[in-house]
């Protein structure tokens, strides 16, 4: 119930941070991307203020131990670069460039009642959904 | 250099998300990966959905309250077909999942975690994406 809660609050303020930080503005974002035109690099801004904030989260995973809430932390270990992740980036990074929406700023801006949100998210789910289709046909039988 | 330039609201914004990141990862132990989040609730395993549905509520929930109390934050003239759209919208969710992650569970929690997987996804997807962004605006006009 309280990791519920606090996945809750977390969502929040996440949603919150990117609409301040003008990522729900698909004009934007492509502004930052496209280096060719009247380029806007306000959005590296916004990793940096991120990155900031969260590298110095983790230089307190070590000391703790263990979660505030209990249990194990999650994190990911594998450090292997191979052609699934690059490929992934590199559909994901076209996706973006074109329409403007990474999968945070597509969730939050869902509900602004616009058709534009609405369809590229029932894309982003359509292609959330083909993967698990490719992925269950291409796993090796159990 | 674009006069829509906002330093200041952009480094708040991600300071905000920096500290949300935060509060998942020393509170619950997780990384806030969006799209692993979501693509989680689209392939559901059991005792595993209570907080993925928080955490996007709680997206949703942010987005519900600037629809209503400052619209402006979801201002765009961005002009893409709708096809052309929803075609992007596969590429980010089909790509996000290949690739196991995407601005914030890379970027953010990636590169703070000194990740060398999640560098080498960032400068993949910056530099296709600034490449869509570069042919696509001299195909159907920019912002």
């Amino acid at each position: 119930m309280k990791n519920t809660l606090l996945s809750g609050l977390a969502g929040l303020v996440f949603g919150v941070g990117l609409l301040v930080a003008g990522m729900t503005r698909p004009d934007k974002v492509v502004a930052f991307l496209d280096v060719s035109g009247d380029w806007d690099p306000s959005l590296a801004f916004v990793m940096i203020g991120a990155i900031a904030v969260h590298f110095v989260a983790y230089r307190f995973v070590p000391k703790l131990g263990s979660p505030f809430l209990g249990g194990r932390f999650a994190l990911p270990t594998r450090r292997d670069v191979d052609v699934r992740l690059l490929l992934g980036a590199a559909l994901f990074g076209i996706g973006w460039g074109i329409g403007g929406y990474c999968p945070g700023p597509a969730l939050v801006s869902v509900v602004n009642g616009t058709s534009d949100a609405l369809v590229f998210f029932g894309g982003l789910v359509a292609g959330m959904l083909a993967f698990n289709v490719t992925e269950r046909a291409t796993a090796p039988a159990e | 250099m674009s006069s829509d330039f906002t330093p200041v609201s952009a480094l708040l914004g991600g300071a905000l998300i920096g500290l949300a990141a935060s509060v998942m990862l020393l509170g619950a132990g997780r990384v806030a990966g969006i799209s692993g989040i979501f693509g989680g609730l689209l392939a559901p395993r059991a005792g595993d959905v209570a907080w993925r549905l928080a955490f996007v509520g709680g997206l949703l929930a942010a987005g519900v309250g600037a629809a209503l109390f400052v619209p402006s934050a979801f201002a765009s003239d961005l002009v893409r077909p709708p096809l052309v759209l929803a075609l992007a919208g596969v590429l980010v969710g089909y790509g996000t999942r290949l690739g196991n992650g995407c601005t914030s569970g890379h970027g953010v929690c990636g590169l703070s975690r000194l990740s060398p997987r999640s560098l080498a996804s960032v400068l993949t997807f910056m530099l296709t994406g600034a490449l869509a962004a570069v042919v696509t605006n001299h195909l159907l006009g920019g912002a």
